[in-house]
């Protein structure tokens, strides 16, 4: 019985480290092979070996190494006796011996790994696929799910999963989508879609429980990259961004009906998430190149830093949604900047604000939902209960709709008490 | 280096204002332009601009006979109105070089990869 429980354990342990190990030996192989597909069956085949070795052995000190080095040989082997697999062995003994002559040390051999990676980032943002795809492949590469976890998290069969990897792997492959960190001139315009596929990635596990293991995988990707692009402050922003996010979760929910910022507990939000997210804003403040990530994270961080709703920095944050709304201008800020606009100049100023975006957003159940809680602050109930209505209507989740059955609720007993 | 074929489409019965003289010569002088960029960097194989798709024939056999059919094979709107056929690194190169053909015509462009032979 022990033994079995034992058993369980250690297999858990080494499907963690295969997780954690399937981007860096996946990323570096693909160099090796130019080939998405012919780098993960290497891996895959190394898994087998390891899995076989670690479980009488025990897990080797460094497991990720391990595997590619392992995957790296196989890959030699078994193209040995062809043409390419003899040039890519003297180009790999090349560098080998290039590195002891050197003396190269483990920082560059870390430098290239990094480098690795970051190449196949790039490659599984690029514009040229559409974002689902991109979503998809970044999470099976790069985050190390099986493909049957990147088809649960987007409600598909796996076998429609599997055919949409191949369908992305068949475009990078046939229309040559280069294995390369774009050009400094390139990088913004490039680095976009990479942090839009990780933080979509992060509220995909937010809006959905039942996914709630993608905010994990959104954070550790962005973590991730942070490391890699210790330069790029939007980088640190979006992980900033989605630590303020996750340290309210615990506070988020309650009886499965979300709670407004206004009434949550907030000795439930985490303060080491908080302590580590100030700390990134702060610096990116320093850094003084402000992005749209950077500042929902400034504002975020606003939120976290009050001990209660009544006591936040509201003039502040309609400065800083000021600012977002001048680089981002999209409907959602204007409505975020109505909300806090409220909070500074009474619910008055919010509704002639939301007056002005409410056509842009007419489909979006949060804008209602605000004008439902505007219209109920400024007395005129029946307005406030047709906005509720119209929210949960077109509300998408399940606690969204019953925290607007609440406000619907509470619609009625503020009428009782008049 | 492998080959992409840029096409431009246009959609049948689409039919826009005829450009005068004056809109037409600075479109013209972008175009060549770019064709002498495009020919001076190697990248330029082979362009095209095709006629209505009502002036298309179809060959095909049918029991062992040819048999001509007249018009497009496919019953779409959309019909291939032009294209470049251009040597490039890889897709980024590409796109580069299709971003510039949108520029000078002010039409979407297609980037399609060209299949490549082994070996070839």
């Amino acid at each position: 019985m022990t033994r079995i429980v034992a058993g369980r354990r250690e297999a858990t342990a080494i499907e963690r480290v295969f997780r954690e190990a399937y981007g860096q030996a996946v990323a570096t192989l693909v160099r090796v092979y130019g080939d998405i597909t012919l780098a993960e069956d290497a891996v895959q085949d190394a898994f087998v070996v390891a899995s076989d070795r670690w479980r009488s052995g025990g897990i080797p000190p460094n497991p990720a190494g391990w595997i590619v080095t392992t995957a790296r040989n196989r890959a030699i082997d078994d193209h040995r006796r062809t043409a390419r697999g003899r040039e890519l062995h003297g180009q790999l003994g090349a560098v080998a011996s290039a590195w002891r002559d050197q003396g190269v040390d483990d920082r560059a051999e870390d430098e290239i790994l990094r480098d690795d990676q970051l190449r196949l980032i790039f490659t599984c943002c690029h514009p040229a696929l559409r974002t689902e795809h991109q979503v998809a492949l970044t999470l099976r590469l790069l985050g190390g799910l099986s493909v049957d976890e990147v088809a649960r998290s987007f409600l598909v069969s796996e076998s429609a999963m599997a055919k949409r990897l191949v369908r992305t792997k068949y475009k990078i492959k046939a229309a040559k989508i280069p294995y390369r960190v774009p050009a400094e001139a390139d990088l913004p315009e490039r680095l976009r879609p990479v942090l839009s596929v990780m933080y979509l990635i992060y509220n995909t596990g937010v809006d959905n429980p039942e996914r709630s293991s993608l905010r994990g995988d959104g954070i550790r990707l962005a973590r991730a990259l942070v490391e890699l692009m210790p330069d790029e402050p939007e980088a640190a922003g979006l992980l900033a961004l989605m630590l303020l996010s996750e340290s309210r979760m615990p506070a988020r929910t309650a009886d499965g009906a979300l709670v407004l910022l206004r009434d949550q507990d907030r000795a439930m939000w985490n303060r080491t998430m908080i302590e580590e997210a100030h700390a990134i804003v702060r610096a990116c403040i320093r850094r003084g190149q402000p992005g749209s990530f950077q500042l929902q994270a400034a504002i975020q961080a606003v939120h976290c830093d009050a001990d209660s709703f009544e006591v936040t920095d509201w003039p502040q944050i309609v400065v800083l949604y000021d600012h977002l709304f001048s680089i981002m201008p999209t409907p959602v800020v204007a409505l975020n900047r109505a909300i806090a606009i409220g909070e500074v100049e009474g619910p008055g100023a919010a509704l002639t604000a939301l007056d002005a975006i409410g056509p842009d957003l007419d489909n979006y159940h949060l804008m209602h939902a605000a004008r439902g809680t505007t219209l109920r602050r400024l007395g005129q109930r029946d307005a406030a209960k047709v906005s509720f209505e119209r929210a949960a209507q077109l509300a998408a989740t399940e606690a969204d709709r019953r925290f607007l059955a609440h406000q619907i609720e509470e619609l009625a007993e503020d009428g009782e008490l008049m | 280096m492998s080959q992409y074929l840029l096409s431009t489409y246009a959609k049948k019965g689409d039919v826009r204002e005829p450009m005068t003289p004056e809109e037409m010569q600075p479109m013209m002088e972008r175009v060549f332009a770019l064709e002498a960029e495009m020919k001076e960097t190697g990248t330029f194989v082979f362009s095209g601009r095709l006629h209505d798709p009502d002036a298309a024939t179809v060959v095909r056999m049918t029991d062992g006979d040819l048999v001509m059919t007249d018009g497009p094979f496919a019953e779409s709107k959309e019909h291939i109105a032009g294209f470049y056929i251009i040597n490039a690194d890889d897709l980024d190169a590409a796109l580069a070089w299709a971003g510039k053909v949108v520029g000078a015509i002010n039409h979407p462009i297609e980037v399609s990869p060209f299949f490549e032979m082994p070996g070839g």
